[in-house]
């Protein structure tokens, strides 16, 4: 075990690669944090699938396989899915969680033919891009790093310098709107910064999975405090957490995609938490009830004791 | 400051001539006008659906208006914002929002402090003493989930308090509160009409009107009048307003109304 960890570390390339899936998973937690609380789940989602025809697009028009390439198709797929979201849900009484589910099935049925036709013509056989599914961290070169390196950079430090404003408009955006903060253009930074992580993801975790990097270290840090910034922390610590033992497992050898890895890893901090997290907690809270349940008890029989005629009376 | 007050002596806090709002096709509020006199309690009342909340998001540009005109202190909202204190109705939060009560009070600060500044001590002490005011200083690290609604409304109205304005407009701040806290908002609100500020207030309860407020709006789409108490509130124009929706209700020799919740 520990060889592994240190052979891990000496390989250069894995180093590299487990440096930029950590970071990718920090990212992705805080900024995923600011989406659970808005309750846009599935906007997530949305966005990473609707992110497959844009990468495919890009690979079509290039024929090369670049990173930072994908990162711009999977984010102007992205911002067309949204649109249709919006539009659907104004245009029509389709409420938007549906509208949702359509754009997200939709996108990424024409992402799936597209990387099918894809595979099979010439150049794109050897293109690897059927591994942007469920991710192959493995595959990723230096300068994919540096670009994960530069988004993580890029969703940190806009979750901390704007802390303030992300939190009023998430709480209460009626109140900030009356404060005179242009909550419109905050709303669409939080929606491209999402976005942003998660076309960065997808090659890393792939589009089917990359959603539970943003939602699940967020659910599972909300167990473990009342306060924002405490959860910011803990969401991207589960973060990177799970991206580094994506990244570490899948480089054992064989196929293993890094994405389902990743977010087995997020799910089982997830589960830690919802059962252990002190206060809300579910063994913590079964024990409070216990412990109220015994001392109510306790204290009624002190008061039957005191007085045995109302005792009596109970019967 | 003496600038100031006697620069907005001559100017109303607020006139709205000809607001009218639709959410779709039909306006819910419609071609509504209405000058505030300045340091008054003004209750807006009207059934339920009647557009009071409308009106007042309309007011603030938080709901965009089909026609209308709004002048606070003489000036555009905009200009004017940082004399204006907002209370929300208290469901249109998540309160299981991770943050506690004293950190939603110093929000009340955040159009003060500008883009990117964090509140420090300062904004600290002016939330903890509004805190105070509203007898909720114990509960300042208090998750707000575990608050009673009284106490949520009370750290609302703390917020609001904490925006240090002279105009306040406050949705149904009465709702669902206990009899300490419906205390407490009334205190809170004699002290800041002697301290010469004016406070719209959304409310439903009928049999306090006289006994809290100086001036009323009766609104059902239309605005139906607009006075003072003694004049305004009578049960004639409380009929036109609630239609056939309200009883009156005579006891112990003291009228009492009571509208259709
Ligand atoms: N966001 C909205 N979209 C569509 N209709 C709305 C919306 N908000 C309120 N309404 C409608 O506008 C009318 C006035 O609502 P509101 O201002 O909340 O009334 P009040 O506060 O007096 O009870 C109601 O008929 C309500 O159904
Ligand atoms: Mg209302």
């Amino acid at each position: 075990m520990l060889d592994w960890l240190i052979s891990l570390w000496s390989d250069p390339n894995t180093r590299w690669i487990l440096m930029g899936c950590t970071l990718l998973g920090l990212g992705s937690g805080v900024i995923g944090s600011f989406t659970f609380l808005r309750r846009e789940s599935l906007l997530g989602d949305t966005l990473a699938h609707a992110a497959l025809p844009g990468v495919c697009i890009a690979f079509m028009l290039h024929e090369v396989k670049s990173a930072s390439l994908f990162l711009i198709g999977a984010l102007a797929a992205g911002i067309a899915a949204v649109l249709c979201v919006s539009a659907i849900s104004r245009l029509t009484r389709i409420k938007s969680d549906a509208a949702m589910g359509i754009v997200l099935t939709f996108f990424f049925g024409i992402g799936t033919v597209m990387l099918t036709h894809i595979q099979h013509s010439g150049s794109g056989s050897q293109s690897g891009l059927d591994k942007y599914l469920f991710g192959q961290a493995a595959a990723m070169v230096t300068s994919d790093v540096y670009t994960l390196m530069g988004v993580s950079v890029l969703l940190v430090a806009a979750a901390i310098l704007l802390f303030k404003e992300f939190k009023l408009v998430s709480f209460d955006p009626g109140f900030a709107r009356g404060i005179g903060l242009p909550v419109s253009l905050l709303e669409h930074a939080m929606l491209i910064l999402t976005t942003v992580a998660v076309a960065a993801g997808i090659q890393a975790v792939g589009v089917v999975l990359v959603a539970a990097l943003l939602i699940t270290p967020a659910a599972a840090a909300r167990y473990w405090t009342h306060r924002l910034p405490v959860m910011l922390a803990f969401a991207g610590l589960f973060g990177a957490l799970s991206g580094a033992s994506g990244a570490a497992i899948s480089t054992l050898g064989g196929s293993i995609p890094t994405g389902p890895v990743t977010v087995l890893a997020a799910t089982l901090l997830f589960v830690i938490s919802m059962l252990l997290a002190p206060e809300r907690g579910l063994v913590a809270k079964t024990l409070r009830h216990r412990s109220m349940k015994a001392n109510y008890a306790r204290s009624a029989a002190e008061r039957s004791a005191l007085n045995p005629a109302e005792g009596g009376n109970s019967k | 400051m003496n600038r100031e007050s006697k620069q907005s002596m001559s100017v109303a806090p607020l006139t709205v001539s000809g607001m009218t709002v639709a959410y779709q096709k039909k306006p819910v509020v419609e071609d509504v006008s209405f000058t505030l006199p300045e340091g008054k309690l003004v209750a807006l009342i009207g059934p339920n659906g009647a557009g009071k909340s409308t009106l007042l998001k309309a007011t603030l540009g938080l709901v965009p208006a089909i026609a209308g005109e709004v002048s606070i202190y003489g000036d555009t909202y905009k200009k004017m914002r940082s004399r204006v204190g907002y209370v929300p109705q208290r469901e249109s939060v998540d309160w299981d929002f991770p943050t506690d009560a004293l950190d939603v009070v110093m929000m009340g600060r955040y159009g003060h402090l500008g883009w990117i500044k964090r509140p420090g001590r300062k904004e600290k002490e002016l939330a903890m003493d509004t805190l105070e005011k509203v007898g909720m200083a114990d509960y300042a690290r208090r998750q707000i989930s575990q608050l009673s609604g009284g106490q949520q409304q009370r750290v609302f109205l703390a917020r609001a308090l904490a925006q240090e304005a002279d105009l306040y407009f406050m949705d149904e701040p009465f709702a669902g509160v206990d009899a300490a806290t419906e205390k407490a908002i009334i205190a809170l609100l004699v002290e800041l009409k002697k301290a010469g500020k004016t406070v719209l207030v959304v409310h439903h309860d009928l049999s306090t009107v006289e006994e809290y407020f100086d001036h009323v709006l009766l609104l059902n789409k239309k605005l139906i009048a607009a006075g003072p108490v003694e004049t305004t509130f009578t049960p004639e124009l409380l009929h036109e307003t609630y239609g056939g929706k309200l009883a009156i209700v005579s006891a112990s020799g003291r009228q009492t109304l009571v509208g259709e919740q």
